[in-house]
């Protein structure tokens, strides 16, 4: 309780400390809006809908392009973990791509697909592909042999010894992998977003971005609030449940 | 039930021209210096390396790869983390062919039961104890009805007291299920306190080079003196080998 509150009271201040730097009047109310001016805009974004329409387009790219970058990625760092002419090939692409930056794929993926979904899907998925082959591959090289041998004098061979031996061994690393493959491809759809308007849907970045166009710093804004609550509620809903798993069953330190 | 083997393992000699016979619940120890081969050995009984010559048979078959007849249960307690240790000890019950879901539940709580572990079925394996997680591996090597159980060095990582409540526990065990085992130690009084038979290594190369049949009612208590007069004449030929590296430690 005592936490919650000094956490409470800290956003207060920051709230405060906006809201007096707006009445003061040291930069143009036009660049600083109040805290009530983007709570408005919020409330008649809500209202006659943009917000949730928005949102619901942006998070469809994100889960789709991140769910076929997990099931493409899997199966490529457990093949590169297995066979040395994997590693040497695919792990090698996957780390060299996974040092660049994913917003770079934004102006291959436009010339390539065009102003269209599937550019931004392509955008998500490069986000997210490399991270999780290379923390698949990381995570079944550092899987302790003994487990293995264990494994293999109670009868465990193949897809089994795969399945219930390496692949569970190797789970925090690969969550680990998944929730940096996460992290990627939001920011790399954000910039795509930004940079890219098309026709089949607005996303949050599409807003942030005529929220500038138009010198709507309320709406600018009140768009990144609305980003940064995503990106804390994916944390909290589907990465720190997992994690907290992890944490009380290998008993590592909760950090 | 025999086992026959030879072996010249690699550019090292880790084994040269071992050959040994072990009979149907029969408790024997191999005991020798770090680096004898003793593990080489225990891991080709298991299946897990092959011999470069010779042969390994198991009822008359000769072994190729590992099987659960013959269970190991290593030094470091190789638990999966990831599972309870209720989920541990199914492992290998899962894998075995021809047995309803219940019945494996009953198994493995038999089995947890005893090991002396029916309270902890669901605690991590991380919250154990060094002790505790071995009688769990025990557990889990039991459960599937080995014919063999290969014991690797299984208590060495323990402290004393925790060690010599297992000597009682495995003699025990022994005596209910009646499992052919061999045990790998480098202490000649762990050797002497559960063994039929210890088999003294030689190192660079394995070699057996002596046999010890310990004639003492059981159970054995580790501290008696008869025990202590085994342990005096197992350390003294295994030194007059020439290489000093087995400790007699209690």
């Amino acid at each position: 309780m005592k936490r919650f509150l000094l956490a409470a009271s800290f956003f207060a201040t920051l709230l405060l400390l906006w809201e007096a730097a707006h009445r003061a009047k040291i930069w143009s109310p036009v660049l600083l809006p109040s805290p009530g001016q983007v709570v408005r805009y919020l409330e008649s974004a809500a209202a006659d809908g943009t917000l949730a329409k928005a949102t619901v387009i942006t998070m469809r790219r994100l889960v789709v392009g991140y769910l076929i970058g997990l099931v493409m990625g899997l199966p490529l760092g457990l093949l590169t973990a297995r066979w040395k002419l994997f590693h040497d090939t695919i792990g090698t692409l996957a780390l060299g791509l996974q040092t660049l930056p994913s917003v770079c794929w934004v102006p291959l993926a436009l010339l390539w697909f065009g102003q269209t979904e599937a550019a931004m899907l392509f955008v998500v998925v490069m986000g997210t592909l490399w991270s999780v082959v290379i923390a698949t591959e990381t995570g079944v090289r550092n899987v302790p042999p003994i487990y293995r041998r264990a494994a293999l004098t109670m009868g465990s061979k193949r897809l089994h010894m795969w399945f219930k031996v390496i692949l569970p061994a190797a789970l925090p690393f690969i969550v680990s992998g998944m929730k940096q493959g996460w992290a990627f491809a939001w920011r790399s759809l954000m910039a795509a977003e930004i940079f890219v308007t098309i026709l089949s849907g607005f996303g949050l970045g599409q807003l942030l971005h005529y929220g500038r166009e138009l010198n709507a710093m309320e709406q600018v804004i009140g768009i990144m609030i609305v980003i940064i609550v995503i990106g804390l509620l994916a944390d909290k809903i589907f990465f720190s449940p997992v994690e907290r798993f992890l944490h009380r069953r290998w008993g590592t330190s909760q950090a | 039930m025999s086992k026959n083997f030879r072996s010249a393992s690699g550019p090292v000699l880790a084994l040269d021209r071992v050959s040994l016979n072990v009979a149907e619940g029969e408790f024997v120890c191999l005991v020798g210096a770090s680096g004898c081969g003793k593990t080489t050995l225990l891991n080709i009984i298991a299946g897990l390396e092959k011999p470069d010559s010779g042969t390994v048979l198991a009822d008359g078959k000769p072994i190729t790869g590992p099987g659960r007849e013959r269970l190991v249960m290593f030094q470091e307690p190789a638990l999966f983390p990831w599972l309870d240790v209720f989920g541990n000890v199914l492992f290998g019950l899962k894998l075995k062919p021809n047995l309803t879901n219940k019945d494996r539940r009953d198994v493995a709580k038999y089995y947890l039961e005893l090991v002396g572990l029916s309270r902890f079925e669901h605690a991590n394996i991380h919250e154990l104890s060094g002790g505790m997680k071995q009688r769990v591996s025990l557990a889990r090597a039991l459960a599937p009805n080995p014919r063999v159980l290969l014991m690797d060095e299984p208590f060495a990582a323990l402290d004393a007291l925790t060690r010599e409540q297992l000597y009682g526990d495995i003699q025990e065990i022994w005596k209910a299920r009646r499992k052919t085992i061999v045990f790998v130690t480098h202490n000649v009084r762990e050797a002497a306190c559960l063994g039929d038979r210890v088999l003294l290594f030689s190192p660079h190369p394995g070699r057996v080079q002596e046999e010890f049949t310990v004639e003492l009612p059981r159970p054995r208590d580790i501290n008696s003196v008869d025990l202590a007069a085994y342990a005096t004449r197992i350390t003294k030929a295994l030194k007059s080998f020439g290489h000093a590296g087995a400790t007699v430690t209690g």
